[in-house]
């Protein structure tokens, strides 16, 4: 399977300001005075091999949306953050308005942050294309027709003109979704969340954001390992230090860095991918989060390694 | 895990020793949570002989504090080993709780009035 990030932040879309842009120019060519960066190439280079990811790039701004590349002609995509709007823009490019596709879309939740992209999600509007919904939560298709009414968007729900369905799943269900087979565990959050375990050819992604652990908790430990028991990769709600998610944040249904290296550990898992990343965070501060992480699960390792890394806006992960 | 209590004045100095991890994080948390009940002014934990907290482990330390607020009881770290130090760093704790190089300069700072009973011990 072949994952692909759209929208990596929580709660709300995170643009790189101006300000922002020219820190990160004035920056790159403080340090790069005097190296002789005459040419596109040697400037590259330069930006590759001298300067972090928090100086060179940006973790991006859009919310929640992953594709999963399964191998067949459907795509499966992970919630519906304004992510979506650049993938559909890139799903256009590849086949054109005028071949139909079938998108299957696993919802995690229905909060705004994760279904805010579908308004703008342009294969909606293409006669022939498929879109259909999948997900455990029960106010799935309420909640995207509110969405495409007024006074909130002034394109209706009916004037869709792709195929909508709505799937409901049963949590602890397996369902063949784009060929692979998906199950959905619900998760600790506000209103509701849930999970999702997608199997193919012997390889596992688990898809989960939106979700708050408290390991002493052990039933829901137990349930959680489960879900990512072994996983070749996790995609994991990681926006809150742990502090904060024992403190001011308690129970606002996230999760932390250090809670995901601990339940990978526990559950057997080969990558974490820290997701959902808090939007007031600017990339520096994202990347010593990361690094940080790196360095916890280098203090906590008993077995083989845990690979982790820290999702932003055009990652592509290989499993 | 091992665990030490002893009082000075009207403040309580703990000191675990060992792992603090979900094995015995629960446990931790009840002892916590006694203490604080008891204490008067402070709570000091020696972390000097804990030679690793988990998530469990810190998040019993959260609860006692807040748990010991109401009474007037602060909850102070003191002498963590460099791996628990970084544990605290990482996980933000160390910005919600004071922190100290040592048991006595905790005292001194969240409960002066058990210097002198601590300098005696």
């Amino acid at each position: 399977m072949k994952v692909t990030f759209w929208g990596t932040r929580g709660s709300l879309p995170a643009p790189l300001s101006g300000r922002r842009v020219r820190e990160k120019i004035v920056n790159a060519l403080v340090k790069g005075a005097d190296k002789g960066l005459d040419s596109i190439e040697k400037a590259s280079r330069f930006c590759d091999e001298a300067l972090s990811f928090a100086e060179s790039s940006t973790f991006g701004g859009n919310s929640s949306c992953v594709q999963i590349d399964t191998g067949g002609a459907e795509y499966l995509l992970c919630d519906l953050g304004s992510g979506v709007r650049e993938f559909s823009l890139a799903a256009l490019a590849k086949h054109g308005p005028a071949q139909p596709q079938v998108y299957n879309i696993l919802l995690s939740h229905v909060h705004w942050d994760h279904i805010m992209g579908f308004p703008f999600f342009v294969p909606a509007f293409i006669p022939g294309n498929r879109i259909r919904m999948h997900s455990c939560h029960p106010m799935v298709e309420r909640a995207i027709r509110g969405q495409n009414s007024a006074p909130c968007f002034p394109v209706e729900y009916s004037y869709l003109a792709a195929s909508i369905e709505f799937v409901h799943m049963e949590p602890g269900v397996a369902y063949e979704i784009a060929g692979a087979m998906v199950t959905g565990t619900a998760q600790v959050h506000g209103n509701d969340s849930y999970g999702y375990r997608i199997e193919k050819d012997g390889k596992t992604v688990v898809y989960s954001t939106d979700s708050e652990h408290k390991l002493e908790n052990l039933d829901d430990t137990k349930k959680v390992v489960g879900l990512f028991r072994d996983a070749d990769l996790v995609i994991f709600d990681a926006m809150y230090s742990l502090a904060e998610a024992s403190s001011v944040k308690e129970d606002w249904g996230h999760s932390s860095n250090i809670t995901g290296v601990e339940l990978s550990q526990m559950a057997g898992v080969k990558h974490l991918c820290l997701f959902h990343h808090e939007p007031i965070h600017d990339d520096a501060k994202i990347e010593s989060i990361y690094q940080e992480t790196l360095r916890f699960e280098e203090i906590t390792r008993t077995g083989e390694q845990l690979t982790v890394s820290s999702a932003y806006d055009g990652l592509v992960i290989e499993v | 895990m091992e665990v030490l209590e002893t009082q000075f004045g009207g403040s309580i100095v703990l000191s675990p020793s060992g792992r603090i991890d979900l094995t015995n994080a629960e446990a931790f948390k009840a002892i916590l949570l006694r203490l604080v009940g008891v204490a008067r002014s402070a709570l000091i934990l020696d972390l000097s002989e804990v030679d690793y907290i988990s998530s469990a482990g810190l998040r019993s330390v959260m609860i006692a504090s807040k748990a010991g607020k109401p009474n007037g009881v602060t909850v102070g770290i003191a002498a963590m080993r460099p791996v628990v130090r970084e544990i605290f760093a990482i996980s933000r704790f160390d910005l919600v709780f004071p922190c100290f190089e040592s048991t006595r300069d905790a005292l001194a700072k969240l409960a002066p009035d058990a210097l002198e009973a601590f300098g005696s011990a």
